[in-house]
């Protein structure tokens, strides 16, 4: 069991309802913590349904849904950015 | 190398100007000064969101690019966040160098890192309510031609 702080912005962090969490996981990947979370309420389900549509960073670096957890202490997700 | 992630107001002339001074062997500066739009008088304002610690790690890496890849003698790189009216500066980029070319190519290349790949969010607030604006393909695929 792995504890990560889950933080959440933009879009994602209004559906979900807060900006960030405290999560116990044994998820492997990303994918896997997003499963778990999506499974939880419909309010995640909701921000979870298009992948294609977010983004994820590991301890504050650009990542991939399919990368490990393993030694991860912060993952965020967002929408893309729009900064500039 | 400044860069500055901050909610506060800047006056682009006086950081302009505040920038130049002391450079040596520098023959341009570039600047370009990034404003919010009206949208015809249907914005009232935008809200920028970050995230506070990977914004500045994002920029930073950027900045070092840039200073790999072109002879830059100096880059400022200055992003607000936090409720900014219509007509307020967002950001701005300067970048210096001997010779135009690396000034240009440099600050170009922040400007469309900047937009893609630093985690700021806008979110435009007109008379009808509040929206997030999405990000368009023609930024990100603006990363390719770097």
């Amino acid at each position: 069991m792995q504890r990560i702080d889950v933080l959440y912005f933009a879009w994602v962090r209004e559906r979900i309802g807060l900006p960030r969490e405290r999560v116990e996981t044994d998820a492997a990947t990303v994918a896997g913590l997003v499963a778990e979370l999506a499974a939880r309420e419909e309010r995640y389900a909701l921000a979870f349904a298009d992948l294609a549509s977010l983004r994820v960073a590991l301890d504050q670096e650009l990542a991939d849904f399919d990368a490990p957890l393993e030694g991860v202490r912060e993952v965020a997700f967002f929408p893309p950015m729009t900064g500039g | 190398m400044r860069i500055s992630v901050q909610e506060a107001d800047f006056d682009a002339g006086a950081e302009a100007n505040a920038f130049t001074a002391g450079l040596t062997g520098v023959g341009a500066v570039v600047t370009f000064t990034g404003i919010v739009r009206d949208n015809g008088g249907t914005l009232a304002a935008m809200e920028i969101e970050h995230y506070p610690g990977m914004t500045e790690r994002a920029i930073g890496a950027m900045v070092d690019e840039a200073t790999q890849r072109w002879a830059l003698a100096d880059a400022l790189v200055i992003h607000r966040h936090g409720r900014l009216e219509a007509n307020a500066p967002i950001m701005m980029v300067a970048t210096a160098s001997a010779h135009r070319a690396d000034a240009f190519a440099a600050a170009e290349f922040l400007m469309d890192y900047l937009k893609s790949r630093a985690p700021f969010w806008k979110k435009e607030i007109g008379a009808d309510g509040a929206e997030w604006v999405a990000a368009k393909d023609e930024d990100e695929a603006a990363l390719g031609r770097w």
